[in-house]
């Protein structure tokens, strides 16, 4: 009798334990399985690096949010659909309850605490730049610094180290999209924004990312590019009449493709005897001589009116 | 037998009452034979007549703006649309969101219900200075016309967006005289508002019966103090501001501009130290009045009062501290702190939510109209608040800045407060205003329709955002693929508008064939249906005991009467049978 109790008693214990053990294996390893994998809830998942942990700070708090607003609004329909009106009998006049008051008060500090540091972290790395002129980063990986500038209604991409400008207004450059920034994958790219007139903002859907091109302020973000293609850009800060119209796109090319977009660009600008450092007057259209990407594009007219 | 009204500061706040008795506070009724009709109206200083006048003039503006809006969506409807110019689409959208935040939203709340209902509430006969409320309304239609008559100058309306950022704000940018007309109509109603917050302020602190101590106002009365201090500190700045833009514009002061040595930032710093406590001021008022709904509906005290008040001014102390979230992607502000203090602002909020639940909790609800339009703002409000606590971090807000996602999270928080709130406290105090009945199954067409045509507009905006779609443009390519997303969204704008006409059917409907509401049809807890239905001027002839936050419910039921204090230890117990006897519990 003895024994056979001692036996239950003993797997009585160590089931749930044995359990308990299988269940955290299992969680870990779903852990470890998902480490690369989050859900998107309908956002890119970002062709920077930078652009890329934004979005895994994005799908973390969506998580978050689905998880504490689904339970919120369950309870909401619960509690409408249980307690709807059956009887005319008084409820209950209770109207308080200290404890459960403070635990909705402190779980929420500690869900925002949490929220906060991870919004830190990756504000930091997203934030993170490269000297300000360097030409190689810490670890020996090259920087192509790119200066944006800003106009109603158009972009100057100009490439300073490389003696390279394109501008275009609204809806030419390929594809009447708006003029192209041609960029390296995997090297660090540091763009210089600045606005001449308005405040516009620079805004490539497929980075995840935004600034504000401020008259007055210069503003420096960098970008490592992980992926070749061309992304579409736009124009987000309302900038007056044509705001809708000033696209661009950015192409992401290999080092070697993007060597070799430098070199005919270059022979374009000496050719034509252009100096490419000199600024066009805002508001003049694509100079094939300067500008033109590799794609041969023409200057559309404006679409409408 | 007549006598005189006591001057609030005469009377002891905890004086003795009996434990049944009403109070006679009878009004000398010879002062107020004055004029009738149209030059009543034009000369009146009653609380009750202004407050009817902001109301209508306020859902007049909501409805022009509300046209625009379809007007906006018509023309988003289609990729490469033309229905609109560029020109007239960003006078439009212009037009909609000053209209709707500056002359509806607000006015309609804080001009309108609070004006009507807080002296009621409180058991005062008016507001504290009811010729400073007169000017306020007077301001309010003024300014109001002046923005509206922006679109009959040569140029146009406004067409720098809600916010006017500088430097698209100055006279080169935007040149002409409707921009001047937006400015100057800013000033006016920014005076009216900060007057209407003066007078509410001074009414709440000096106008209150006896036994309405602070710890007794309905929440809706506190939530209106909150909104007024938050009035005082908001609209100053935005006064200051609109100011000085109008200098730059007329007379070279380059406080705005690069080139004098100013800056555009600035701007944005001041108009968001307005705009965010603005926010909140657009949405206490309506957090109160759902917080006055729901116990009523469900025949039960508010859970958590003093959390409720304690979360209304967390609230507004933090809405102080965060204006440079609206700014995170300028790159020249302080993240971490504005972020945080952003993020904290969910915890108020989450307070508030437990407690609307914890009050409908075991509770007996009836879903009359009022409260079918506080369940929907519920749910409007906790999808808007989800994705606020998201936009609290600056790398997300870089993603999504100045996107469709933002326009759904704000016009889910704003028509979740303004218009689902707003709309609960219309129709419940409407039998109040006008001594009859609006019809149930009217409003609750009304609300199926507006509720189904709010998640169809605004559901596909977040996903329109988050691929990409920016904010304010006039028109998109076929290439992004936006169109399905935009159809659904204008589909269910015009089903909002649709909505409406069942509300204003309702109105001609209960006009025509009135159905007498008698002084307290919905059971109610606070003192204004205490009073007639309308109440007469001066609102009470008498007061019953005011013993708790429900005083009316605690006179129709004293069996269910509110006890504040029940499980306590006999100390306090005796400190309080000495304040207030009529707590004990029998």
């Amino acid at each position: 009798m003895t024994d056979t109790s001692a036996t239950t008693r003993d797997a009585a214990v160590r089931r749930p334990s044995r359990r308990r053990t299988a269940l955290a294996v299992a969680v870990g390893s779903l852990l470890l399985a998902g480490c690369n994998w989050y859900p998107t809830y309908g956002a890119p998942t970002g062709v920077t690096k930078q652009g890329n942990d934004t979005f895994k700070l994005y799908s973390g708090m969506m998580t978050v949010g689905v998880i504490v607003g689904g339970a919120v609004g369950i309870l909401i329909i619960y509690t409408v659909f249980r307690y709807r009106k059956r009887s005319d009998a008084m409820p209950k006049q209770f109207h308080e309850h200290v404890v459960l008051e403070i635990i909705y008060t402190v779980v929420p500090i500690l869900i925002v605490a949490g929220l906060f540091v991870f919004t830190v972290i990756t504000e930091n790395s997203v934030d993170a730049t490269a000297p300000v002129n360097a030409t190689v980063t810490s670890t020996g990986t090259p920087v192509v610094n790119v200066d944006v500038e800003a106009f109603q209604w158009g972009w100057t991409f100009k490439y300073p180290n490389l003696g390279i400008q394109v501008t275009g207004e609204t809806l030419n450059g390929p594809g009447g999209h708006g003029p192209q920034m041609v960029l390296p994958e995997g090297e660090t790219v540091q763009i210089t924004l600045t606005s001449d007139d308005v405040i516009h903002g620079f805004y490539v859907h497929d980075f995840n990312f935004s600034r504000y091109a401020l008259p007055g302020v210069v503003n420096i973000f960098d970008l490592n590019l992980t992926r070749t293609g061309t992304f579409p850009g736009q124009c987000t800060q309302f900038c007056g009449l044509y705001h809708s119209e000033m696209l661009f796109s950015v192409k992401s090319d290999t080092p070697a493709a993007f060597n070799a977009w430098v070199a005919t660009q270059q022979k374009a600008s000496l050719f034509n005897g252009s100096n490419a450092e000199t600024t066009p007057p805002p508001g003049t259209k694509t100079s094939p001589a300067s500008a033109t990407p590799p794609t041969p594009t023409l200057p559309t007219v404006k679409a409408s009116s | 037998m007549t006598t005189l009204i006591e001057r609030p500061d005469e009377l002891t706040p905890e004086g003795p009452r009996g434990p049944a008795g009403i109070e006679e506070v009878e009004h000398e009724h010879a002062h107020h034979e004055g004029p009738s009709g149209w030059l009543k109206w034009l000369t009146s200083t009653d609380h009750k007549v202004i407050g009817k006048s902001y109301m209508i003039t306020s859902l007049v503006i909501f409805f022009m703006a509300g046209v625009m809006a379809l007007f906006i969506r018509a023309q988003l409807a289609q990729p490469d649309s033309s229905l609109l110019s560029f020109q007239t689409y960003n006078e439009l959208f212009t037009m909609h969101g000053s209209l709707m935040l500056y002359l509806f939203a607000g006015p309609f709340a804080f001009g309108g219900l609070a004006n009507y209902i807080v002296p009621i509430q409180i058991g005062a006969p008016d507001m504290a200075y009811p010729r400073l409320n007169a000017l306020s309304y007077w301001l309010y239609l003024s300014g109001s016309i002046t923005m509206i008559s922006g679109f009959f100058v040569a140029g146009g309306a406004a067409s720098f967006a809600w916010v006017a950022y500088a430097p698209l704000s100055n006279a080169t940018n935007s040149p002409g005289a409707g921009p001047d007309l937006w400015l100057i109509s800013l000033g006016l109603t920014g005076f009216s508002a900060i007057f209407t917050g003066v007078n509410l302020v001074g009414t709440i602190f000096y106008l209150r019966a006896p036994g309405m101590t602070m710890f007794r106002m309905p929440i809706f009365t506190w939530n209106m103090l909150v909104t007024g201090i938050l009035i005082l500190i908001a609209f100053p700045v935005l006064f200051a501001a609109v100011v000085m833009l109008f200098c730059d514009r007329h007379f070279g002061t380059h406080i705005f501009s690069v080139q004098g040595g100013g800056s555009p930032v600035l701007w944005q710093h001041l108009f968001w130290f307005f705009g965010h406590p603005e926010v909140y001021i657009l949405a206490l008022p309506f957090f109160g009045i759902v917080t006055d709904i729901i116990p009523v509906f469900s025949r039960k005290p508010l859970f958590g009062y003093r959390g409720m008040v304690f979360a209304t001014m967390a609230i507004a102390a933090l809405s102080t501290g965060v204006w440079a979230h609206h700014m995170f992607t300028t790159g020249v502000v302080l993240l971490p702190f504005f972020s945080l203090l952003s993020y904290l602002i969910a915890v108020p909020t989450g307070i508030k939510f437990f407690n609307w639940i914890g009050t409908m909790w075991r509770g007996q609800i009836s879903f009359k109209t009022p409260m079918l339009f506080s369940v929907g703002f519920l749910f409007a409000f906790l999808m808007g608040g989800v994705t606020g606590v998201l936009l609290a971090s600056p790398p997300v807000d870089f993603q999504v800045h100045d996107t469709y996602f933002v326009v759904a999270h704000f016009h889910q928080v704003l028509i979740g407060t303004t218009v689902f709130a707003g709309f609960a406290g219309f129709y419940f105090w409407y039998p109040k205003m006008f001594g009859r009945m609006l019809r149930e199954g009217l409003g609750k067409a009304h609300f199926w329709f507006l509720f189904i045509g709010f998640w169809l507009t605004f559901m596909p905006q977040y996903l329109l955002g988050l691929q990409g779609m920016p904010r304010r443009i006039a028109e998109y390519s076929t290439a992004p693929g936006w169109q399905g997303l935009n159809d659904l969204s204008t589909a269910g704008a015009f089903i909002i508008g649709f909505s409406f006409l069942f509300f204003l059917v309702n109105l001609v409907v209960s006009w025509r064939k009135p159905v007498a509401a008698g002084d307290n049809p919905w059971d109610g807890h606070a003192l204004e249906w205490f009073t007639s239905s309308p109440p007469p001027h001066h609102n009470f002839t008498h007061l019953p005991p005011i013993r708790s936050e429900r005083p009316t419910w605690d006179y129709n039921h004293p069996e269910a009467r509110t006890l504040i204090h029940k499980k306590s230890d006999g100390a306090s117990a005796a400190a309080r049978s000495e304040k207030a006897p009529v707590e004990v519990d029998a």
